[in-house]
């Protein structure tokens, strides 16, 4: 009846889970108790579940990567005390059992649903508007995304607590994650938390690519379209290529160990390294997925806050391009120590090397749109300077670590780590804080607060520093990665400067919190009535903020590059149209939700062989999706006159505020 | 062996040193992240002990520095630009509209394909100087060592001396080492630091690596793969020294009351971490083909380990499948 599920897969004896298991049910009930109170279950459910605008799975996106931050962040934290105690014959307070599990959920959540989700939450509030269109070309596949990664992150939520979770690493190399060596659920909840969002992924993936490519507003030809949305089109069309590829790497090692089959097993000829070059084979492009939305965001904030255009937009262009092409070509370098040919080493080192290239071109970019310009320190600006300081070291370790010969005695070392979380925290989730922070108002309706975004940005980039630099030390002192502990006593001093940089991440975080908070409460004094608050270049920032529903008023009529700014310049800009017409909308729909929650039942069932519950999961999935695709009533417009209300609206604000 | 070698162990930190390191690194965390970095102690990379070593701290070096040449002006024109661009500055020129410079375009896109024109030079003269695979050209015929990773150990054999040990290699100064390496079960990372390069080993195949240590010493030896629970436990002590010293470790495993045949290797197999330093005085020949070769009884019904000696067996020089190995 339950599978494998029993009561012991709970574990009791756990002092830390049982903590957060009580934390979570307290803050849980708490939040239900609320929403319950404030009777604001009918707004959640008609304003957010169901909603297929996308700049509100866009926000829900964000929210999700805020909250798996804070898990993410936790175990780092957990990481970080343990490798700073656990020296000299003393064990910590974290049992391999669990610091292995540790470490494997902190880079399977802070890639796949911190990185992943706020990468893909900002295009989704991005990239439409940018482009002139009233949402993306498939709305309720947008909802079904983003409620599939969020099924994805409460699977892995759910291992912390039921059961346990991988202790294989983040990648899961077999024949460690075979059923041999990891006999338990760890690995299962792994492989379909990872299916079940990297389906969402995809779907959004086809989506924007359709949306980019067929729902850009008259006129906007390819080299005029901003930089942020030549970045989404790339990172979306590595997506589409590469996550199928993950999803059958993970179906084969599914197979491996439900199934019997001998994909990577040492045994009846598998082979690991097969898995090492597919799960490569999406991993590298990944890295790439992630950082191109940052560099796009990186690129709008540089030239608003420079008040320039961007520098060399035509090379931006082919930089992005060819970075994606790149990207296909440079998995080996993962494991130049597997017993490659040098030639073949060699090749991928070559590749590697040559991706500094054009990221090297769009620093050079940058830092000429600085040039002759007027930088203003907004916070996002501070995360851009940051950005490029901390990338270009970044940067730097990552080419190193391309020389097959460096990499010899690099790889796997904790140089190999700091490296990756420079490029990781210093691009990306600079990129998106920065960017969260640039396009806030324009979702709100006000901008966020600067003092505590200043706290944050200067938290994060020294806590950076702090926590990493001496990883890149370690580095060269031999230390590998995925240590619970060790002997060599000259490690320890790095380690306890690395917790307390870690330490002053965790108060950026706060202050990231705080920042928000404070926000919220100080809305009215800080609301953005011009949509426009940072005299801003591109098309979004000619519309309201908060951005109506259907984005535009009109279909914009897109002459140049920079439209808005060039409006701005030529007196054309927030122009009244002499009447309006009425708008085609898509309605909301629980489909994707309740696909989503039926495709969480179907994994959780998977994960512990509670066949029954996998068929009803299963069914529900078909059902609903069926009954979607027979429902006919999916869009509807938008009265002329009601449009005509809320522009009205919009313009009388503006009339005040000017 | 040259315990006498064996560099003096620095004191662990105490509590009170964290403190006082914690409260300068409040007052000044720059500068006291740099004395971390330079007076802290050694970098293991950096002090290679042998030719392989050495090597890959050249290529290390040089190529951080062909490249500090683009990244350190870059990071000071980030902080010159932003600082003399800043909206203050009204003296500061202002060009609103600048937005293309064929020049600029050109040098920035120069300057990177230079770098990395030179890198790639490097990158591929490197990769095939330092191929593992490749042995070290030298006088002295190269000591063989068989590795195998267990869990959670390191199984060195001598096929030359027909000895073993758990969790301690001993070489030769001077001589260079030709190891082959598998692994039982889980993939492993073997990796000395102070003499260069890491391979994998890895079940049911076979790699290989060639490392020569020039100076006597007690080196630390890990695994630099995770494997499982007991995998930080996977240490060893590669001790170097002269051809003497060398041979008196032979001998004095010689001496060692146990030996290693199927039934001693299957026990030593099992899942433990911790292993004291074992030596074997006697080990089966052909132990470790039959370790690579142990996946295949299933497929050919026919125990390979029993019968190592029969199948003539060519050295493979990339990892392969044991399949290639037998057929």
């Amino acid at each position: 009846m339950f599978g494998k599920l029993t009561l012991d897969a709970i574990p009791y004896h756990e002092p830390i889970i049982m903590g957060t298991l009580a934390v979570v049910l307290l803050l849980g009930a708490a939040l239900l108790g609320a929403i319950s109170y404030y009777r604001k279950w009918e707004y959640l459910w008609t304003e957010w579940i169901t909603s297929v605008d996308h700049k509100k799975v866009g926000v829900m996106y964000i929210l999700l990567a805020l909250v798996m931050l804070l898990r993410g962040f936790a175990d780092a934290i957990m990481m970080r005390v343990q490798q700073a105690v656990a020296f000299n014959g003393a064990v910590g307070f974290l049992p391999p059992h669990h610091y292995d599990q540790i470490f494997t959920a902190h880079g399977v959540i802070m890639i796949f649903f911190v990185a992943t989700p706020l990468v893909i939450g900002l295009m989704n509030v991005v990239v439409p508007l940018q482009i002139g269109a009233r949402d993306v070309a498939y709305p309720f596949v947008n909802s079904l995304g983003f409620w599939l990664s969020a099924a994805g992150a409460a699977l892995v939520m759910c291992s912390m607590f039921i059961g346990d979770f991988a202790a294989t690493g983040w990648v899961a190399y077999p024949p460690l994650s075979e059923l041999g060596y990891s006999p338990t659920v760890g690995v299962d909840y792994y492989i379909w938390a990872l299916q079940i969002s990297g389906l969402g992924t995809t779907l959004s993936g086809i989506n924007f690519i359709v949306t980019i490519w067929r729902m850009r507003a008259p006129g906007l030809n390819w080299m005029k379209m901003p930089v942020f949305t030549w970045t989404a089109l790339i990172t979306n069309i590595l997506i589409v290529a590469v996550f199928p590829v993950l999803t059958a790497t993970l179906v084969l090692l599914t197979m491996d160990r439900y199934l019997d089959m001998h994909f990577f097993t040492n045994e009846l000829g598998g082979n690991a390294m097969m898995y090492i070059n597919l799960i490569w084979v999406w991993g590298h492009p990944e890295v790439y997925i992630l950082i191109l939305p940052a560099f796009g965001a990186f690129s709008e904030i540089i030239a608003t806050f420079s008040r320039k255009p961007l520098f060399g937009y035509t090379s931006m262009v082919y930089a992005t391009s060819s970075i994606g092409v790149l990207s296909f070509f440079v998995w080996l370098h993962h494991f130049f120590t597997m017993g490659s040919g040098a030639n073949v080493n060699a090749f991928f080192g070559i590749m590697t090397s040559i991706i500094s290239i054009p990221t090297g071109v769009k620093l050079f970019n940058w830092l000429f749109t600085m040039y002759r310009g007027r930088i203003r320190f907004h916070s996002s600006t501070l995360w851009t300077i940051g950005f490029m300081v901390t990338f270009a070291v970044g940067g730097m370790t990552g080419v190193l670590l391309a020389l097959p010969g460096a990499d010899f005695v690099l790889h796997n070392s904790l140089f190999l780590v700091a490296h990756f979380h420079n490029v990781i925290i210093g691009g990306v989730v600079f990129g998106c804080l920065a960017g969260i922070s640039f396009w806030f108002p324009k979702v709100f309706g006000f901008t966020l607060n600067e003092f505590w975004g200043k706290v944050s940005f200067w938290c994060w980039q020294i806590g950076f520093l702090l926590a990493f630099m001496p990883l890149y030390v370690l580095g060269f002192k031999g230390m590998t990665r995925r240590m619970n502990h060790y002997d060599v006593p000259e490690w320890h001093p790095y380690l306890v400067v690395a917790l307390i940089g870690a330490l002053i991440i965790g108060a950026g975080i706060l202050a990231l919190l705080i920042q928000l908070y404070v926000s919220v409460r100080d809305r009215e004094l800080n609301r953005d009535l011009s949509g426009d608050p940072w005299n801003a270049r591109s098309l979004e920032w000619s519309t309201a903020s908060p951005a109506p529903f259907y984005n535009f008023a009109h279909t914009p009529q897109i002459t140049s590059l920079e439209q808005h700014w060039d409006d701005k310049q030529s007196g054309r800009a927030w122009q009244r149209p002499q009447h309006y017409e009425r708008i085609h909308m898509p309605r909301n729909t629980p489909a994707g939700f309740l696909v989503a929650m039926f495709g969480l039942l179907l994994s959780f069932a998977l994960v512990w062989h509670i066949w029954l519950a996998a068929a009803v999961g299963l069914i529900g999935v078909l059902i609903t999706f069926i009954a979607r695709s027979y429902n006919r009533n999916v869009d509807y417009y938008v009265p002329a006159a009601e449009v005509e209300k809320i522009e009205n609206a919009r313009y009388a604000a503006m009339r005040k505020a000017i | 062996m040259p315990n006498s070698k064996h560099s003096p162990a620095l004191p662990a930190p105490t509590l009170s040193t964290c403190f006082i390191g914690v409260a300068r690194l409040l007052r000044n965390p720059v500068g006291a992240l740099s004395l971390l970095a330079l007076a802290g102690c050694k970098l293991e990379l950096f002090a290679p002990q042998g030719d392989i070593g050495v090597q890959e701290k050249t290529l290390i070096l040089l190529a951080l520095g062909v490249m500090l040449l683009v990244v350190i002006p870059v990071i000071l024109l980030t902080f010159y630009f932003a600082w003399r661009y800043r909206e203050g500055n009204t003296k500061a020129v202002y060009a609103p509209t600048w937005a293309h410079s064929s020049k600029i375009e050109i040098i920035v896109w120069g300057i990177p394909c230079i770098i990395v024109i030179c890198l790639a030079i490097l990158i591929w003269k490197s990769t095939h100087t330092l191929d593992p695979y490749q042995p070290i050209r030298s006088p002295a015929p190269p000591l063989q060592v068989e590795v195998v990773a267990l869990n959670w150990k390191w199984l060195f054999i001598y096929p030359q001396y027909s000895v073993a040990s758990v969790n301690q290699l001993a070489i030769p100064v001077d001589r260079p080492v030709a190891f082959k390496l598998t692994s039982a079960s889980i993939m492993n990372a073997f990796f000395i630091p102070q003499l260069g390069s890491m391979v994998y080993a890895m079940g049911g195949m076979q790699t290989q690596l060639h490392l020569i240590a020039n100076a006597p010493g007690i080196y630390h030896g890990l695994s630099a793969a995770y494997s499982g629970a007991g995998f930080s436990d996977m240490q060893f002590d590669t001790l170097a020294g002269n051809q003497e010293q060398f041979d008196a470790w032979i001998a004095r495993a010689k001496k060692s009351p146990q030996i290693l045949d199927q039934a001693s290797y299957q026990e030593l197999q099992k899942d433990s971490i911790k292993d004291p330093v074992r030596l074997y005085a006697k080990v089966d020949a052909g132990l470790f083909l039959g370790i690579v070769n142990q996946y295949m009884k299933d497929a050919h019904q026919q125990v390979a380990m029993q019968m190592p000696v029969a199948a003539p067996v060519p050295v493979p020089q990339r990892p392969r499948l044991s399949a290639q190995i037998t057929e």
